[in-house]
């Protein structure tokens, strides 16, 4: 909403602060004054001159004319290219030096063969219009030299202000003039309660839908559609934001800007029966005064007559009944509609409106007729217009009153208030107040039409703590009971993402938007991605099932911007099929039952944690591999208490030979390994691109089940270590080898480490050989070589039993 | 005196003019040596099996008793000294060579491995664990919420019906089909609702955590941003409490030299509403700032008590119980904090950009 000072003005008359101490006030009143807007100070030195003779000068493509114009104090020359002036007219002249909105200067200069000594200037170079057909005639009387700008009052300050939703009140200068006036506690005139005539018998008008209880139709004959607007009332449109159109709808833009009060003049003569406000039957279309021919929901609120609909109620009006440069008769509606059924169907049609966005937070209840009021009155002032009679249809329910403790607010804010404070800000927002009849100190408190948000004791207290200002609110820390800390889970969230960083990985967190394309490409189409019904980008349009889409952009950014070696993670929820919806939402005026709440859950899809690793480039100074990948989970896992298995997978996307598997007892949780050279290729990836991603909410879950740590026996005998090296296939994992040799080595091995992977004609084709020193040591005794080698020769049993190991050389 | 019974010239090697020749030769042997091998055989030489000393020694033995004492001390002062020459010597050369292997042994110490680089976590993360932090040191918990959210958690619960206005507000992603009922959290007020039912009360929970707007990417907003949640619910809460609980939060978030002010505002699930303001850290509040559009104050998050509608849809007596909330945006604290310009910044992912804060703690 932008609020003209001097429009304010008219109705705080004793206010004397600048705007900026009025956007302060504002501001701690609770109305958000995004800027304060200057207009007029740009123009300068530009006065009332009169034309005295009009020379058009021949031989150009357009019409050039060369002027005389008296100034007063002396005569210009000047060369012009309107025609919408003649001698004896008064014009706004910028004399050389003047400048203009946009920084604009003037200057005598030489053009079409002639000096021009200064400008004859239009609307739009005063900046007074967005663009004007001819240059602007001022009306006889001002005295030549006078500056233009104090003439026309172009000096003016606008506040611009966003409004909450609570606050539909302040949508007018009305309502904004009613917070200024108590912010500085001067009085306030208040253009809505202003008396006016009423008549009755005008046009019928049938009210049979409660989303309108409230119509007033003032008729109106003899229009003169042709009468201009008038300069104060484009000017005031102009400042507050809107178009000048024509004048009936430029008064009636007046009016709601004003009062808040939307209103809508329909063209009588095309009118055909009684005004009937209903709801929208089935297949029932409108075509908008934005030319778009609608279908109608049978939800939408509408204004109709035997032809059918005209209007979308509080939203537009229609493009069959809109009136015309020939209208002379006029309609016009001033209406009270339920704010809920307006947001539904402004909503439904993507159709914000200046009338939708008050509706929505609700407009005066008691203002329809005083609105209508006024509008007739400048209709009648400004455009002949005759008034006719009016009807008035008030089905509107009785207002309701509230009952607020006055220690209420005191308690909210921990202080006290002075009951006689309580109900002035009370009374001051517009609140009739009285004291409970058996002096229990309860006021009751009816809210005044504007203020449809005031429903409760809670909103009539933050009224009294608002006023009062938030800044005498004292300050007190509240006593929380002894905490638990943090949970074991978040704890060793913290330390697996300590640990990622630890490996030598840098977190990113990228957006969850993702194209379809995308995951096509890695083969994650079985996912069951949720889709976005709105998406910011119809190419992004479904929610991560994995977070390797996601780090791969990452990673192709930092490729973009010049690095080579990148090793990114990121750590965050995934989301995976779909919920089933409850059939109907829960109720808020109770708990809702446990099986609500499940019902509630359920609606929802799986999103659980992961972290997701890429490399690429050089690690640890060679070309980073597959092992890389894997090493990383493993001790995100260690870091955790838990120590995972790698098998093999043929898993999408990645290389079917250079893909691992990750367990935890044998459960799948993860995968690492190198990209498919296909997705590599696709993707425009670095080859060799590795990713990594595991389940962090299996790990966490795992890890806290453990319980704390049992503490290890630490022996002091003397350890064993033997040395063996197994001849296995290709194809065998070294993992899988060494969890045998684990297995079957048994209690009394200490530590086991691959230290030699060998191929050659020694070993034979298709074959290798894996070296391993193996330490025992038992807790209570030293080894005997015996008990050693017999715990080697079952370890390396176990191995050729599972794997057809044999030991090197045997 | 008798005539001796041995010898004389057989002993003669023990003859004290022999033995200082002996001696004097074996020092100068030995002080002649250049290297450690020289030494050695001059040690063998002087001190070894067959050396002067050595058979000298071999003949006392056959001198009388009453000469053998004068002769073994002749000998053995003898050995001594060249046994302290000898050591005295070594001890020298194995300096020198020492110090000579040492310098051969030099390298250039400048040249470190290119190991793995440090990593870093994400500015989003440790803030978020700092904000935990100081909660938890005041004995609040930290609570969590889905970010995929059921509509009834995200706007009824929070008192914003289906048709209210403020559900226009935020700019709400909405997943599919129609009528799905579940969009992507507008905010982490949902959170709020969650604990309110799962947690029995007092309730003092803190909710960092990522939240979702329509709202397209530019140099000052994000369509996923973070938020931290606030909620204390307990008898006797009043709107001072808010005020002294987001005091201590500004003043661990960014220090005691800012000012803070509550400012009223709107939310559907708080009455009284405020927005904290903070001090503008680039300009303190005065002058022409860029970074505060020269307001003095920049605002990070909302606030307010809860609405007596919130604790009535999760069970709880409002007439027994009241309590604030607070929701403060995460992007906007760091870019105070760090002088962060570019909120683009933390959602591209470029390591430059995080490494730089691998020493947040």
């Amino acid at each position: 909403m932008r609020v003209p000072l001097s429009w304010l003005r008219t109705f705080v008359p004793d206010l004397t602060a600048p705007a900026s101490e009025v956007a302060t006030a504002l501001i701690r009143a609770g109305l958000e004054v995004e800027q304060v807007l200057r207009y007029g100070d740009d123009v300068t030195d530009v006065v009332v001159g009169r034309v005295l003779d009009v020379e058009v000068l021949a031989g150009f493509k357009k019409p050039i004319r060369f002027c005389h114009v008296d100034v007063g104090a002396r005569v210009h020359e000047v060369v012009c290219g309107a025609t919408n002036f003649g001698p004896g007219d008064l014009v706004p002249f910028a004399l050389p030096g003047a400048s203009l909105p946009g920084g604009f200067a003037i200057a005598t200069r030489q053009t079409y063969g002639r000096t021009s000594d200064g400008m004859i200037c239009s609307e739009a170079e005063l900046g007074l219009a967005e663009s004007s057909p001819g240059i602007l005639v001022l009306p006889q009387g001002s005295a030549l030299g006078v500056d233009v700008v104090a003439l026309l009052g172009l000096l003016d300050e606008v506040l611009d202000i966003a409004v909450t939703p609570d606050r539909g009140y302040t949508l007018s200068v009305r309502g904004v003039a009613r917070e200024v006036a108590t912010a500085f506690g001067v009085g306030f005139d208040d253009p809505g309660l202003r008396p006016f005539a009423r008549a009755g018998g005008g046009h019928p008008v049938v009210l049979p839908d409660p989303g309108c209880d409230h119509y007033v139709a003032c008729t109106l004959t003899g229009f003169d559609p042709m009468t201009p607007s008038p300069a104060w009332l484009k000017r005031r449109l102009v400042l507050a934001g809107m178009r000048p159109i024509s004048l009936a709808v430029d008064v009636t833009n007046h009016v709601m800007l004003e009062l808040g009060q939307p209103l809508h003049a329909f063209d009588l003569a095309t009118l055909r029966g009684p005004v009937v406000v209903r709801r929208a039957r089935e297949g029932e279309r409108l075509t908008t005064l934005d030319g778009h021919d609608r279908m109608l929901h049978p939800d939408d609120l509408l204004i109709t007559d035997d032809s059918g609909p005209l209007a979308l109620a509080g939203v537009m009006g229609g493009a069959s009944t809109e009136i015309s440069d020939a209208t002379t008769s006029l309609l016009l509606e001033s209406a009270h509609f339920e704010a809920s059924s307006v947001t539904r169907t402004a909503r439904r049609h993507r159709l914000p409106s200046e009338a939708s966005k008050r509706f929505e937070r609700g407009v005066d209840t008691d203002l329809a007729a005083a609105a209508a009021a006024a509008a007739v009155a400048l209709l009648v002032e400004l455009g002949g217009a005759v008034p006719g009679p009016v009807t008035d249809v008030d089905q509107r329910p009785s207002r309701v009153r509230l009952r607020l403790p006055v220690t209420r607010p005191g308690q909210v804010a921990g202080r006290a208030y002075d009951p006689a404070v309580v109900s002035k800000r009370l009374v001051d927002v517009g609140c009739t107040v009285s004291a409970h009849g058996d002096g229990d100190g309860v006021l009751l408190v009816t809210p005044p039409g504007w203020r449809p948000d005031l429903t409760g004791a809670a909103e009539l207290v933050e009224e009294v703590i608002r006023l009062e200002g938030y800044d005498t609110v004292p300050v007190a820390l509240p006593l929380a009971p002894a905490g638990r800390g943090l949970t074991e889970p978040q704890r060793r969230r913290r330390t697996a993402s300590r640990s990622l960083s630890a490996s030598g990985l840098v977190e990113v967190v990228t957006p969850p938007f993702v194209a379809e394309s995308l995951l096509e490409t890695l083969g994650y189409s079985h996912l069951a991605a949720p889709r976005l019904l709105n998406p910011l980008s119809e190419t992004e349009a479904l929610l991560r099932p994995s977070l390797v889409p996601g780090l791969l952009t990452a990673l192709l950014r930092n490729v973009g911007r010049g690095l080579t070696d990148v090793s990114l993670f990121e750590t965050g929820a995934v989301f995976r099929g779909s919920g089933i919806p409850v059939p109907e939402v829960p109720k808020t005026s109770q708990r809702p039952s446990d099986e609500q709440l499940a019902g509630l859950d359920a609606a929802l899809p799986a999103q659980p944690r992961h972290v997701g690793v890429v490399l690429a480039g050089r690690r640890a100074g060679r070309a980073a591999e597959v092992g890389d990948a894997v090493e990383v989970c493993m001790a995100l896992a260690a870091s955790l208490g838990l120590t995972l298995t790698v098998g093999r997978t043929q898993d999408a996307p990645l290389h079917p030979g250079r893909a691992a598997a990750l367990m935890l007892d044998d459960t799948p949780v993860g995968t690492a390994g190198e990209l498919h050279p296909r997705v590599v290729a696709a993707l425009g990836l670095p080859a060799r691109t590795l990713v990594a991603e595991v389940d962090l909410d299996v790990l966490v879950l795992a890890a806290t089940a453990r319980g704390p740590v049992a503490a290890p026996v630490v022996s002091s005998y003397p350890p064993s270590s033997v040395d063996v090296a197994l001849v296995v296939d290709d194809a065998v994992l070294a993992g899988d080898v060494e969890r045998s040799l684990r297995a079957g080595a048994g209690e009394l091995l200490e530590a086991l480490a691959l230290f030699d992977v060998f191929t050659g004609p020694q070993v034979g084709p298709g074959r290798r050989s894996l070296a391993y020193a193996l330490r025992f040591r038992a807790p209570d005794r030293t080894l005997t070589d015996g008990e050693v080698l017999a715990a080697r020769d079952v370890a390396v049993a176990r191995a050729g039993a599972d794997h057809g190991a044999v030991l090197r050389g045997a | 005196m008798s005539a001796p019974d041995y010898d004389p010239k057989q002993v003669s090697l023990l003859d004290a003019a022999q033995l200082t020749a002996a001696r004097d030769a074996g020092l100068a042997a030995f002080s002649a040596a250049t290297s450690l091998d020289l030494l050695a055989l001059a040690r063998t030489a002087h001190l070894g099996g067959s050396a002067h000393v050595a058979l000298a020694n071999r003949e006392i033995g056959v001198l009388p008793p009453a000469a053998k004492g004068d002769a073994g001390k002749r000998v053995n002062e003898v050995r001594k000294a060249l046994d302290l020459a000898f050591e005295e010597r070594k001890a020298v050369l194995e300096g020198e060579r020492d110090a000579r292997v040492l310098v051969e042994e030099r390298v250039d110490v400048s040249l470190v491995p290119g190991a793995v680089l440090q990593g870093a976590r994400h500015p989003l993360t440790t803030i978020q664990e700092r904000i935990a932090d100081v909660f938890v040191a005041m004995g609040w918990e930290v609570a969590e919420g889905p970010e995929v959210e059921h509509e009834w958690f995200n706007f009824d619960a929070l008192n914003m019906p289906a048709d209210h206005p403020a559900r226009e507000m935020q700019d709400t992603l909405w997943l599919a089909p129609e009528g799905s009922q579940v969009v992507l959290r507008t905010q982490t007020s949902p959170v709020q609702i969650r604990s309110l039912l799962a947690r029995g009360l007092p309730c003092y929970v803190v909710a960092p955590g990522r939240v979702f707007r329509n709202d397209a990417l530019d140099a000052t907003h994000s369509p996923v941003f973070g938020q931290v949640e606030g909620l204390c619910v307990d008898e006797g809460i009043t709107m001072a409490h808010l005020r002294g609980t987001l005091e201590a939060y500004a003043a661990a978030m960014f220090g005691t030299h800012l000012a803070s002010r509550l400012r009223p505002s709107y939310f559907p699930f708080t009455e009284p509403s405020a927005e904290l303001d903070i001090t503008c850290f680039a300009c303190l509040g005065v002058g022409e700032c860029r970074v505060c559009s020269s307001e003095g104050w920049i605002e990070v998050g909302g606030c307010g008590m809860v609405n007596p509608a919130v604790l009535v849809a999760c069970g709880v007596d409002p007439e027994r119980y009241s309590g604030f909330a607070f929701g403060m945006g995460l992007d906007r604290t760091l870019m105070f904090r760090h002088g962060i310009t570019d909120i683009r910044d933390l959602y591209e992912g470029d390591q430059r950009f995080t490494r730089a804060f691998g020493t947040e703690a």
